[in-house]
């Protein structure tokens, strides 16, 4: 059993261990025609498993120990420069953000980031800002449009950070008044749901012109497990209520929530890191350039339009 | 019981509807009892413990009005179900029995009124109705409430009562969040006042967007206010929650509501921080 691996992916992991072993192999001459052969079925089970994902399924790509963070895609940008914190309490280490380039366009970059090992995971807060992430955020923001910078913002978090200093320093106030000041920031914003969209906590840096999304990523109103302990008074429920929460990239397309899917790799971004950058940048890089476009009137005027259409009713 | 309350059991219960005349009723802090019809003439303030207890959308709105001025604004939205949500029961159902139990077509009701003869738009959240929860009816009703605000030059008050946002409407119910910032934003550009009065309990989606955007926080004493549930913090922390969690006097003290005021006091309180910025 590997650890890196997810249940439904372990087929495909038993191939490519099969696979590795064979490269390890010095003299490859005899096997060559082994290797394909495997390399071949392991495609093809890997497309099989992939093309029927159930949204649970999808739920655990978006959190995979082996997905890419935010750092890890820092270098599609050239020449990042960080900025740190909310200049009134602290420097909230979940929240990334600076100065960058994309394509020789210089923009503020603002992503909430996670950790893979543990002393990682403590430093980023295991992605989860506290209100002086939203404040850096919000300070970065206000300087992107001082300075007639795009803005893109990278969403990877389970949920603001439901600590006693995070209530007591005002949670709720610093998401509410992002949301407020990114309804009217007169200057373009793009955000990518690379990993998972836990709800308000996610939504505070993710007000945007243009909204893209990963194709295994999620972004809910609540975190299936949350919805399955108090709907179904059961956690182990996450898988129907995961289902029932409409949280994936497709649903979430077809509903009009969100503006693009970008692809990737096959059977997911861990299994091909370069390429998934590749197309995540491909993707800024062309959503950066349309969005150039209008004026900032414009813009403002489609993005105040979007924003108050959000929801249906009957009247 | 709805799913707000069993994961808030500390909070106490709804004060019913039709009460019978003559009945006596028990205040669910201090036990003392109290005879029905004398409780709703204090607003349902215990006359012993001057607990609050929570208040009915419509009886909120009666009470804090002038009388005979009031208009009921966008009364007919309902949702569209737009996930098709089901978990144990359909989404439909429980909408349909919050319907029933509460007399409310949605758990936010608005009306046009005057406060001591001032126009004014006032919302106030029934939190029988789902727990108060915001779908897109909430967050398209308080709209309306900003936009009739702008359109008759009048200030806005809003008495919020709520869990949060509603899981059934998924992603839509979190552009809500965002939809009614928007709103306010507007308001605000209008330079027309916003008052947000928070009563128990004000959670999660709520608390973050228009509830925290108020140019004036008011809350009633002892009222819930926060963005995660205390028991949500307390398992993440593990650690005993200060005394008073997120409490309005804790909020207070912490710098994120500018006062705390009766029930009793609310109208000449509001009208006289409304004459000041608004007069």
């Amino acid at each position: 059993m590997n650890l890196d691996y997810l249940d439904f992916e372990q087929p495909i992991a038993d191939l490519e261990s099969k696979i590795q072993a064979l490269y390890n192999v010095k003299d490859k001459a005899g096997i060559v025609n082994e290797l394909e052969a495997l390399k071949t079925k392991s495609d093809a089970l890997t497309k099989k498993i992939f093309s029927s994902l159930n949204d649970w399924q999808i739920s655990q790509l978006a959190r995979h120990p082996q997905r890419l963070y935010t750092l890890d895609y820092i270098d599609i940008f050239d020449d990042f420069i960080e900025l740190h914190g909310d200049r009134t309490y602290a420097d909230d280490c979940a929240i990334i953000g600076g100065i960058a380039k994309l394509d020789g366009q210089a923009l503020i970059f603002i992503g909430q980031q996670k950790g893979r090992s543990t002393k990682e995971k403590l430093k980023y807060n295991f992605g989860m800002p506290r209100p002086e992430g939203y404040r850096k955020a919000l300070r970065l923001m206000k300087m992107a449009e001082k300075f007639s910078l795009p803005i893109i913002t990278f969403i990877d978090t389970p949920g603001a950070y439901p600590g006693i200093g995070a209530e007591e320093r005002g949670q709720s106030e610093a998401i509410a008044k992002n949301l407020f000041e990114m309804c009217v920031l007169a200057t373009p914003i793009i955000s990518v749901v690379i990993g998972e969209g836990g709800s308000g906590g996610a939504l505070a840096i993710g007000v945007a012109d243009v909204m893209m999304m990963f194709e295994y990523g999620i972004y809910s109103v609540i975190s299936p497990e949350g919805c399955a302990s108090i709907l179904y008074k059961d956690a182990t429920k996450a898988s129907a209520a995961a289902e029932s929460l409409k949280l994936t990239s497709t649903h979430l397309k077809k509903a009009g929530l969100i503006d693009e899917i970008i692809s990737e790799p096959l059977g997911g971004i861990h299994r091909d890191p370069n390429a998934a950058k590749q197309l995540l940048k491909n993707a800024l890089k062309q959503q950066l350039q349309a969005i150039k476009k209008p004026t900032i009137e414009q813009l403002l005027r489609a993005r105040q339009e979007k924003l108050l259409n959000f929801g249906k009713f009957n009247e | 019981m709805s799913w707000l309350e069993k994961i808030l059991p500390s909070i106490t219960s709804v004060v019913k509807k039709n009460i019978p005349e003559g009945l006596w009723r028990k205040c669910p802090k201090c036990a003392t009892t109290v005879y029905a019809e004398e409780l709703k003439q204090q607003n349902y303030v215990c006359p012993s413990c001057d607990h609050h207890m929570r208040l009915a959308a419509r009886a909120r709105l009666e009470s804090f009005l002038d009388a005979d001025t009031q208009v009921e604004i966008a009364p007919d939205l309902v949702t569209t179900d737009p996930l098709k949500f089901k978990d144990q029961k359909k989404y439909k159902e429980r909408y349909s029995q919050a319907q029933k139990n509460t007399g409310e077509k949605d758990a936010l009701v608005v009306k046009a009124g005057t406060l001591n003869k001032m126009p004014v738009i006032v919302a106030a959240f029934e939190f029988r109705f789902m727990g108060g929860s915001m779908g897109c009816v909430v967050g398209e009703k308080f709209v309306c409430a900003v936009q009739e605000s702008i359109r008759t030059n009048a200030p806005l008050i809003c008495f919020s009562a709520s869990g949060g946002a509603r899981m059934q409407e998924g992603l839509f119910s979190l552009m809500q969040m965002s939809k009614t910032a928007l709103a306010l934003k507007l308001l605000d550009e209008k330079k027309i006042p916003f008052i947000s009065i928070l009563t128990d309990p004000t959670m999660g989606g709520v608390s973050a967007s228009f509830a925290m955007l108020g140019d004036i926080h008011i809350a009633e004493p002892n009222a819930l206010i926060g963005f995660a549930g205390p028991r949500v913090v307390e398992q993440t922390v593990r650690e005993t929650l200060p005394k008073g969690f997120q409490r309005s006097e804790f909020l207070l003290k912490k710098g994120l509501i500018d006062m705390i005021c009766h029930r009793h006091q609310l109208r000449p309180k509001v009208h006289k921080l409304l004459l000041a910025l608004h007069g």
